[in-house]
């Protein structure tokens, strides 16, 4: 693969400022009907303190990254590095060890509490688990400050997750995922079953904590509005591919793969000049299957600008501008 | 748009639980006009669903009911109607669509016969064969192959289910499609085929269209005029250019849009309603926003305020007295 030593070239002055890269990570996983290829050949870097929204619709192996990228998923090839380690050698218990550094908010704030546990149960346990703070007196304390982060109210300790909407829990999702003060959180959709206006309150917490403990997030959305509100850096994923990664700014003023281009056009702006000037331009078609994709680029069969060139070879990720990293033939050709 | 479809006057809603009576909708007055696309806006609990299913008479049995107020629909009262009758207008004169396709088909039955379950029961057809092709023409209609009619709903996606699902409301050609946050549930991409495909299917069969969302981006896309709902009430409501367009805002509404990150330019925080949805059997005194308006007075705590109207937009804020001159809507 050619340009995955490309794409390392033009970075490695700014290599060991990473702190979580990956190195054409791979996750594929067998069906009765052959290979899935969730995750093929994605590199990426992040460095301290910032955030990289990867997007794309369901399907593309978005979340499978995340999940990869902390290890609750074994990837199939390719390397993890956290502060230029390969994590994926690691043994269990050097894994153990990093997992206080590496967190994950789940999408459903319904589904990823457990309704038998108390919040302040939910969000001790990993403590307990960790055993960081063995001391009954000073773990309560520790609770206690870490509901106040997220503005959780006191009288909520003894509650429930059942009694809690959905704002409150996706808050507890946070504190729990702040118990261990990790440095790194994969954010896995953590708004996108919440009201608007409680999105709104969540995103400005994420933002907010991010600026004071300086943490670096992975955010995972399908959501480009709130992606471009939250993140530095923003990749495009399709089947398992990186199409198109570049700062947030550059992407929304300057997108150039045509997946990327659909992908904007689609969203529903609440401007009526820009909703009645739009023309419905809208991608045809849907993700076809990641099982055994065919060789050339993925995004061929919906893609409005096809050439026989976009066939056959897989398409590398160039860089046509500085940090502006786009697989597709036709751009700057 | 012509005269007026469907009317709603003065509607109570409650729930009752082993604990509480829960206020869902509270004197809410609505009208429809044939071919015209209502987006009724709001947060969860805000009571639009429940409006919705007011309006088909499948509030839960025993639990939820209507205290007063009238809907007519066509010139029929269906306050009033029986069950038969309403079996006779759902999915013949009214029909919905409801928000998670994934869940409102049947896992066990090919979609082509729940497209004809549909039509068995409001059309008559004088052969299986002119049956099945009516079921052939609405798959196509809704952009899927007809030989897919024998699928089951696990062998499509999630926008394709969702095609199913409005095929299956719009078989029968109703005059008016309640649809409940029909593309909440797919990818950008998908939904905005999915809006194509209303928008197509709303000029073809002039149909009315209620579309219930707290996306204000869909709303922009689809709708004529908008209707906000808070705490069962319409706290704002007008024309989609009134609502997107106009100085005049319901604190709740400003809200809303200071809610929504913006493609258009860069800000660093958003600006939230603080707190949240008042619990519906609990509510407050006065204007039931005031326990989060940033600008509630001491007025605001008493009395409730009445629907203003300024030029046609109605604002159900004490803020708006003066500039509507005394000019109250209901």
């Amino acid at each position: 693969m050619p340009f995955v030593r490309k794409l390392g070239e033009g970075e490695c002055g700014r290599m060991s400022d990473y702190l979580i890269e990956t190195r054409n990570l791979k996750k594929y996983f067998s069906t009765p009907r052959g290979l899935l290829y969730a995750v093929d050949g994605i590199n990426l870097g992040l460095q301290k303190g910032r955030t990289l929204g990867v997007v794309g619709e369901s399907g593309c192996g978005k979340s499978t990254l995340g999940r990869v990228v902390l290890r609750l998923l074994e990837a199939t090839s390719g390397e993890v590095l956290y502060k230029g380690e390969n994590i994926l050698t690691y043994s269990e218990s050097q894994m153990d060890k990093l997992r206080l550094k590496m967190q994950i908010i789940f999408q459903d704030p319904y589904a990823s509490l457990n309704p038998r546990l108390t919040v302040s149960e939910i969000i001790a346990e990993p403590i307990k688990v960790c055993k960081t703070i063995t001391d009954k007196t000073k773990l309560d304390a520790k609770v206690s400050e870490l509901m106040e982060t997220v503005s959780l109210a006191d009288r909520f300790m003894n509650s429930y997750p059942h009694e809690l909407d959905g704002g409150r829990r996706q808050r507890i999702g946070i504190a729990r995922a702040l118990a261990l003060d990790p440095e790194f959180i994969v954010c896995d959709e953590p708004v996108s079953a919440l009201d608007v206006s409680i999105q709104a309150q969540i995103l400005n917490l994420l933002m907010d904590l991010q600026q004071e403990r300086g943490l670096t997030y992975m955010f995972v959305t399908h959501n480009l509005s709130v992606v471009k509100h939250i993140s530095h850096d923003i990749m495009v994923m399709y089947l398992g591919q990186c199409v198109e990664r570049c700062s947030s700014d550059e992407l929304f003023e300057n997108p150039m793969h045509p997946y990327t281009q659909g992908l904007l056009a689609a969203i529903p702006v609440p401007n009526l000049q820009m909703a009645r000037k739009s023309k419905h331009v809208v991608l045809k078609g849907e993700v076809t299957s990641p099982i055994n994709p065919k060789k050339g680029c993925r995004f061929a069969s919906r893609c409005n600008f096809v050439k026989s060139e976009c066939m056959g070879e897989d398409i590398p990720l160039r860089e046509l501008s500085p940090g502006h990293f786009v697989a597709c033939v036709r751009c700057g050709a | 748009m012509g005269q007026s479809l469907m009317e709603i006057k003065n509607l109570y809603v409650e729930y009752h639980t082993d604990d509480a009576r829960v206020f869902a909708v509270n004197g809410l007055n609505l009208s429809i006009k044939k071919g015209e696309t209502l987006g009724l806006v709001g947060e969860t609990g805000a009571g639009k669903t429940t409006t919705a299913l007011s309006i088909l008479k499948l509030l839960p049995n025993r639990v939820g009911k209507i205290t007063s107020g009238s809907i007519s629909l066509d010139g029929i009262n269906l306050t009033d109607a029986t069950e038969d009758d309403m079996r006779a207008i759902r999915g013949n004169l009214v029909s919905m669509i409801f928000q998670d396709p994934m869940t409102s088909l049947n896992p066990v039955i090919p979609v082509g016969e729940q497209i004809a379950e549909v039509l068995d029961l409001h059309k008559k057809y004088s052969s299986q064969e002119a049956r099945d092709k009516r079921v052939d023409e609405i798959l196509s209609l809704v952009g899927l192959l007809p030989e897919s009619k024998n699928d089951y709903p696990h062998q499509f996606s999630g926008g394709m289910k969702q095609r199913i699902v409005i095929a299956i409301a719009l078989a029968c050609e109703p005059k008016l499609l309640l649809a409940d946050e029909p593309t909440t549930a797919l990818d950008v991409t998908i939904q905005a085929q999915v809006l194509e495909l209303m928008r197509e299917m709303k000029k073809k069969f002039d149909t009315s269209m209620v579309l219930i969302t707290h996306d204000l981006g869909v709303v922009a896309q689809i709708c004529d005029s908008v209707a906000i709902m808070y705490a069962g009430e319409i706290i704002e409501q007008g024309t989609v250019d009134q609502i997107f367009e106009s100085e005049h805002h319901h604190p709740y509404t400003v809200g809303l849009f200071g809610s929504l990150p913006d493609l258009t330019r860069k800000t660093d925080r958003l600006t939230p309603i603080e707190g949240l949805m008042p619990d519906p059997s609990d509510l407050p005194t006065g204007c039931k926003f005031h326990t989060r308006c940033p600008q509630c007075a001491e007025k605001c705590k008493n009395a409730k305020p009445p629907l203003y109207s300024i030029e046609g937009q109605l604002l159900r804020c004490h803020s708006f007295e003066n500039l509507a001159k005394g000019n109250v809507a209901e």
